[in-house]
């Protein structure tokens, strides 16, 4: 048992010695798969984390949105509407909404008025989202106006300034009393912007969602697990451009990785004869090349993980955050919440230690079966 | 100590350019003397030498160390032979580039899996045996030929193997470097060694340490001159 230990301290002594005898190009190579590994793991952190931040903030959302169509347009709820929908067995709660978009010519932006359910705001006053504070450089207190879309100045004083935890969909976000937005948008009483239905049982959901559709044939009932996964397919399909865009820099590795691995230089063939000739097996020789890959892939695996792990969560993503976040005018400042899967980890050590290891110890293993007399003649 | 029997080695059996580098060898080598195979170039000299020392196998016939028949053995027996029985100097020393003189002379060693302190102590002695003590941590490329022969020389004996191998020891070494080759030779005979050899040079074949020369043609075995020292 001791002489085999020994013998492995042996083999990784000499694996080292040989990675720092080819300083240069086992460097470049640390650094090019380093660099892949990290853009990988960024996209797959990044989209993850927002994946997760999504599906938390739509934990607390309605599990049905009935929204009323005219030509196939969103419209208005007339009145009436609440009160037929209380006749749906399985309906826990029903609320009509109130929200609209207001462009703001000033910061050429737009924002999300909306009236809270659940909070009195006093009237001629607002509560706005971090984001737009930030744009139009308000403070609590402040006096703001807004022309209406009938062409009337509504002026509102700034009554307080929303958290920035919940920035990721509060940034736009401006919350006003029923009656003032009913007055700015020029929404009669009774008439809402959609309804918002919670369902006791997750799996009365969809037949609830087809008996509205039946009793409201102008309206169409959204779920929120659709919802989900919308958002699902904008950043999967945001992590595929990406990802695609980072295939050409995998396949410029890949021919990098083929090119070092089946292009034994003249060098390492000769060591390779030499080992032989003095008594190595062809085990030996292929465990101590074994090791110099395993070292490298999986130093750069490590390296290239855990920078991206900082690039994600520590400085939001700043490298390529526009393209998967999307274009915005009012971006929200958040900090996503670190999460891994364990499942996309595994994932992205297969794709790339696994092929890599592989390229190299084919031609290796080729020229370690070769005769050891060839060292004889030079 | 080592006997061959009837020894042929083709290359590229079956192929147009097969060509047999030796025709039915039939040897018997005494341990504890030195011997040295003469010969032109293409002779098969290198090619028997390899096959002694188990680095290649013989197309047929027989390979005997001692009482065990070595030629149908499959690759890692071989190389376990290899690596106890045999020591190896190359013609083109063969060392390491980039390792030291000191690695270059533990690495034969490190298969085996021996106590660290304990090889590294062995590589010391011989290296000190062979003047190198003040060079044992300069990289080899930074060797002079002489000095790098007698690193090659360290590695060979380093796993003390009964037998040392040498193909053509002094084809790169000027004359004095090749007589004090020749002397380090004698003091491996003398410590009980078997030193098998190939070279055409004649401070070696003709060097009265030099106790059976065979001269070799053609893949075969050439009856001694009669008045040779063969």
């Amino acid at each position: 048992m001791n002489a085999w230990i020994e013998k492995q301290r042996y083999l990784i002594d000499f694996t080292l010695s040989s990675l720092a005898r080819r300083k240069a190009k086992n460097l470049g190579l640390l650094l090019v798969y380093t660099l892949i590994v990290f853009l990988l793991a960024s996209v797959m952190l990044f989209t993850h984390a927002l994946r997760q931040a999504a599906a938390q903030v739509l934990a607390g959302a309605p599990e049905i949105v009935l929204q009323r169509m005219v030509a196939g347009r969103h419209d208005l709820i007339p009145p009436g509407y609440l009160e037929r929908i209380g006749r749906i067995r399985g309906v826990q709660q029903k609320e009509g909404r109130l929200w609209g978009y207001y462009y703001d010519p000033v910061v050429k932006a737009n924002y999300t008025f909306m009236v809270p359910n659940h909070q009195d705001i006093a009237a001629g006053t607002l509560f706005v989202g971090a984001g737009m504070a930030r744009a139009r450089g308000l403070a609590i207190g402040n006096l703001i106006s807004f022309r209406s879309y009938s062409g009337q100045l509504f002026s509102f004083t700034i009554a307080g300034i929303l958290p920035s935890d919940s920035e990721l969909v509060s940034a736009d976000l401006v919350l006003l009393s029923e009656a003032d937005f009913r007055a700015f948008f020029a929404i009669a009483a009774g008439h809402f912007t959609d309804i918002a239905l919670s369902v006791a049982n997750p799996l009365e959901v969809r037949n609830i969602a087809s008996k509205l559709a039946q009793q409201f044939p102008d309206a169409r009932p959204i779920l929120r697990a659709e919802i989900l996964r919308t958002y699902e397919s904008v950043f999967n399909w945001r992590e595929g451009i990406v990802l695609a865009l980072a295939s050409l820099a995998i396949l410029a590795f890949a021919i990098l990785a083929w090119e070092k691995a089946s292009g034994l230089s003249a060098d390492e063939k000769r060591e390779i004869g030499i080992l032989k000739a003095i008594g190595w097996e062809t085990g030996d020789v292929l465990k101590m090349k074994f090791w110099e890959g395993a070292l490298i892939s999986q130093a750069a695996f490590l390296i290239g993980y855990l920078t991206a792990y900082l690039h994600v969560f520590r400085f939001s993503s700043s490298l390529f955050a526009p393209v998967l976040k999307g274009w915005a005018v009012l971006y929200p400042r958040f900090e996503l919440s670190p999460v891994i899967d364990g499942f996309q980890v595994a994932t992205l050590f297969f794709f790339t230690v696994f092929p890599y290891a592989a390229a190299t110890l084919v031609p290796i293993w080729r020229a370690a079966i070769t005769d050891p007399d060839a060292v004889m003649r030079g | 100590m080592i006997e061959l029997k009837d020894i042929h080695k083709a290359f590229n059996a079956g192929r147009e350019n097969e060509f047999h580098a030796l025709k039915g060898i039939d040897l018997h080598l005494p341990a504890q003397r030195v011997t040295a195979f003469r010969g032109p170039s293409g002779s098969g000299k290198t090619t028997l030498l390899s096959i002694i020392g188990c680095l290649s196998r013989p197309t047929s016939g027989r390979v005997h160390l001692g009482d065990r028949d070595i030629s149908g053995l499959p690759e890692r027996f071989l190389t376990d032979i290899r690596r106890q029985s045999f020591g190896f100097i190359f013609q083109q020393f063969n060392l390491i580039r980039g390792l030291s003189a000191q690695e270059n002379v533990m690495l034969p060693a490190y298969p085996l899996g021996g106590h660290w302190r304990t090889l590294h102590e062995r590589a010391e002695r011989l290296l000190g045996d062979l003047r190198l003590s003040h060079r044992r941590a300069a990289a080899v490329e930074h060797l002079s030929g002489g000095e790098q022969q007698r690193v090659a020389i360290a590695r060979a004996l380093i796993n003390d193997p009964q037998i040392i191998i040498a193909d053509e020891p002094t084809a790169n070494l000027d004359s004095a470097l090749a007589l004090e080759f020749m002397a380090i030779l004698e003091r491996l005979h003398g410590i009980g060694k078997t030193v098998i050899l190939t070279s055409h040079d004649p401070l070696v074949v003709d060097s009265a340490i030099v106790h059976q020369v065979i001269d070799m043609r053609d893949g075969c075995i050439v009856p001694p001159l009669p008045g040779g020292n063969g």
